[in-house]
């Protein structure tokens, strides 16, 4: 809700031009061969087929669905609704859905509800292009990745076409959901007012910010974050910090409750804009945030930066699911547009949010050289950079928090996740928080 | 919430004669039995519609098993079990009640001198109705617009602070005004105090004056006339007034977390965790306890003051 109203409230006259120029890219790109497969299903049939597409604020945007529409033939809609409202039509409203952007944690209350079905490998155009995060669960150097939390591997493969079970990682043919969006999360600050360097996941509990800081108000994120700080700060050694036992679970909240009382946290967040207010106004200056919050800050003049620490980053990633329902003309219709919506032009537009798109290499194509040498390459930008609804966030000689996008992505240290305690955890985090 | 609360006071200002004499001859045949039944048919069947059935499945749902793939029937006592053994819970109940009587003692404090002062003072009839609108004026935009334009206002570097610095009366910024207690006691008596106007202003209208001019008359102080004629002839509109009040702020969730940046919780922020986290029987159990909790209470208010009776009169 919160970042619906910051799109409607962007200017439309700069949206507009913003989407010609999209266009025109786009004209191009079909000159290039980027957009394939569309000729496939005969479009006579299908300018009637309408594709309800739900998802979060930051990834289920009208301009995108807009885009999808005029190149498909058919009717793409999207439907944008947050956190637990988004689950909770997930599962008892599915059938008024066709397709939507699912989070690799509520991929965990999906799977096996017969909610989803499995999209065959072989429909799937741009699987080669995605990322090894994805696909292999390692980094293109061949590390592998971190198993703390729920990580893209653990849900993405489908034992069989119904997509009922998920096969912890051994390759099938078949997937959950197509990889689109992913990155890795850190602290913002303002960089003016910390007064220091900050360096370290640790400094959000540090008594040098005592009383301006935030975390979020998210009992699965938010414990996390702490996680982070304590085991940097070397109180404790997580097993695993995305998949807790009662008593670290317990080591933690109780570090909490006594930080809380010790006048540590300024506020606590539980939407996009607040979060956004709280470093704006100066009332805050180290909190956990989201990367479009952060560039919401300094869009704003505002010195702002999404701080890389040296524990690693928290990484989360979506994916585009089909429903169970969705058969025949739709399907086929559905297979085009995953393939349209990882060929490249929803990955530029949430690249310019500060997100990855699991196919990079597609995005890039839709992104002007300056921008993708900006958003991917960690390079100063050599134009101004604009917001994906056209206001300049960035001015010509910045560089991007964080370095390349394998230098954020390369170093995830946990992964946002459901615990199999979460119901320990929904209690003592209440506890936290009305303390 | 609220302007459900202000369309039962808004129409004071334009408020003519009494509604129905009672007795009066009817030209209708229908049996009495029936037209006590189409009387009350539309509410009663509103009531069933978005309360009683509502409710009802909350309380079936409080007692059903759960975990993160779905809800189960059962009947388990454990979501009520684990809502008492919580400190939290004790916790956001006393912290609400006590978030309640601050507010309902401001806002009755202010509520009756503004309506004492609209009726009794004000003689025109057009300046009353307009100082009435300027009372209600805030309430024409929304209640989270009214939450929110107070944290510019009190903020660390907010208006508030920078005029007290400006002044010199402080060198820091107080950061006390934001994001604590003293920021939701603020939001709330700006946002209910109208709930207390509305029926206390009622309830005084209603008071003959030359009651008043008696009570001098037989050598009554100003303060007796207030005490013995003034306050228990406005009984109904106080406890009208505080049912209001109270209700809000024990049901409230946007301003305590707004305003005391989650410092603070509140029993529905308390719910709303739980819903967040998929968790519904025990969200259904503290909704139930909540719905409870404020039943008794309102029934006590209403047993102090009988509205019913006073209304009648």
């Amino acid at each position: 809700m919160a970042s619906g109203t910051r799109q409607s409230g962007s200017k439309g006259i700069s949206r507009r031009s913003l989407l010609k120029g999209a266009a025109t890219v786009a004209g191009a790109a079909i000159g290039s061969d980027a957009i394939r497969g569309f000729p496939t299903i005969w479009a006579q049939n299908i300018k009637d087929v309408v594709l309800h597409h739900a998802g979060p604020p930051v990834t289920a945007i009208p301009a995108i669905a807009e885009q999808a529409s005029k190149d498909l033939g058919f009717t793409v809609q999207m439907q944008a609704s947050e956190n637990a409202d988004l689950l909770n039509r997930f599962l008892s409203q599915s059938s008024a859905i066709d397709c939507a952007d699912i989070s690799l944690t509520y991929m965990r209350y999906l799977i096996g509800r017969n909610i989803l079905q499995a999209i065959p490998l072989a429909k799937f155009k741009h699987w080669d292009e995605t990322i090894p995060l994805f696909t292999k669960g390692e980094y293109p150097d061949g590390r592998k990745i971190v198993q703390q939390g729920i990580t893209p591997t653990m849900i993405l493969y489908a034992t069989d076409a119904t997509g009922q079970k998920a096969t912890n990682g051994t390759p099938t043919d078949y997937i959950t959901g197509i990889p689109t969006v992913t990155n890795g999360d850190t602290l913002g600050i303002r960089p003016d007012l910390v007064g220091r360097k900050v360096d370290s996941w640790a400094d959000v509990l540090s008594p040098d910010f005592k009383g301006r800081t935030a975390i979020q108000d998210n009992p699965t994120i938010g414990i996390i974050d702490v996680a982070m700080a304590m085991e940097a700060r070397g109180d404790l050694k997580y097993g695993n910090k995305g998949n807790m036992t009662k008593a670290e679970i317990d080591k933690t909240v109780d570090t909490m409750l006594a930080t809380k009382r010790a006048g540590q946290f300024r506020s606590f967040w539980t939407s996009f804009d607040q979060s956004v207010n709280l470093m704006a106004s100066g009332e805050v200056v180290i909190q956990s945030m989201w990367s479009p919050a952060v560039a919401a800050v300094r869009s704003r003049g505002i010195a702002c930066t999404f701080q890389p620490l040296k524990e690693g980053y928290r990484g989360w990633g979506y994916t585009l699911g089909v429903m169970k329902h969705v058969d025949g003309l739709k399907l086929d219709c559905f297979h085009e547009y995953m393939n349209w919506y990882t060929a490249g032009f929803p990955g530029s537009f949430i690249a310019r949010e500060g997100y990855y798109s699991a196919q990079p290499d597609t995005a890039r194509k839709y992104l002007a050289p300056a921008e993708a040498a900006y958003w991917f390459d960690g390079k100063a930008a050599e134009t101004d950079i604009l917001s994906p609804f056209g206001k300049v966030m960035e001015k010509a000689g910045n560089v991007r928090d964080g370095g390349t996008l394998w230098q954020r992505l390369g170093n995830i240290a946990v992964w946002n996740s459901v615990m199999d305690e979460d119901r320990y955890l929904t209690r003592r985090w209440n506890e936290f928080i009305t303390s | 919430m609220t302007s459900a609360g202000l369309s039962s006071i808004l129409p004071f200002a334009l408020r003519g004669r009494p509604v129905a004499e009672p007795g009066k001859r009817r030209t209708t045949r229908l049996p009495p039995w029936l037209v006590s039944w189409f009387q009350v048919g539309p509410l009663a069947l509103i009531l069933v519609v978005v309360f009683a059935l509502p409710t009802a499945l909350f309380l079936i749902v409080s007692f059903y098993d759960y975990d993160r793939m779905g809800i189960y029937p059962a009947f388990l006592l454990d979501n009520y079990r684990e809502l008492f053994t919580t400190p939290a819970t004790w916790r956001v109940y006393a912290s609400s009640l006590k978030f309640a009587v601050i507010v309902w003692a401001i806002t009755l404090f202010l509520g009756f001198n503004i309506s004492y002062f609209l009726i009794f003072h004000v003689r025109s009839a057009v300046i009353r109705t307009v100082l009435f609108l300027l009372c209600a004026i805030p309430f024409w935009t929304s209640g989270i617009i009214r939450t929110i334009a107070w944290i510019p206002f009190l903020g660390r570097n907010g208006a508030f602070n920078q005029m007290l610095m400006g002044l010199g009366i402080t060198s820091h910024p107080l950061t006390f005004l934001l994001f604590s207690d003293f920021a939701v006691i603020v939001t709330y008596v700006h946002l209910f105090t109208l709930l207390m106007i509305g029926p206390i202003a009622n309830s005084l209208s209603k008071i003959d004056p030359a009651l008043m001019e008696a009570a001098v008359d037989a050598g009554a102080s100003r303060w007796r006339t207030m005490v013995d004629v003034v306050i228990p002839l406005s009984k109904t509109g106080i406890t009208l007034g505080s049912i209001l009040v109270f209700t809000q702020v024990m049901g409230d969730y946007f301003v305590v977390r707004q305003m005391s940046g989650g410092q603070s919780a509140s029993i529905v922020s308390m719910l709303s965790t739980q819903i967040q986290a998929m968790q519904y029987p025990p969200a259904s159990a503290n909704a139930m306890v909540l719905v409870i909790f404020v039943a008794v209470l309102v029934a006590v208010m209403m047993k102090v003051v009988d509205v019913r009776k006073e209304l009648v009169k």
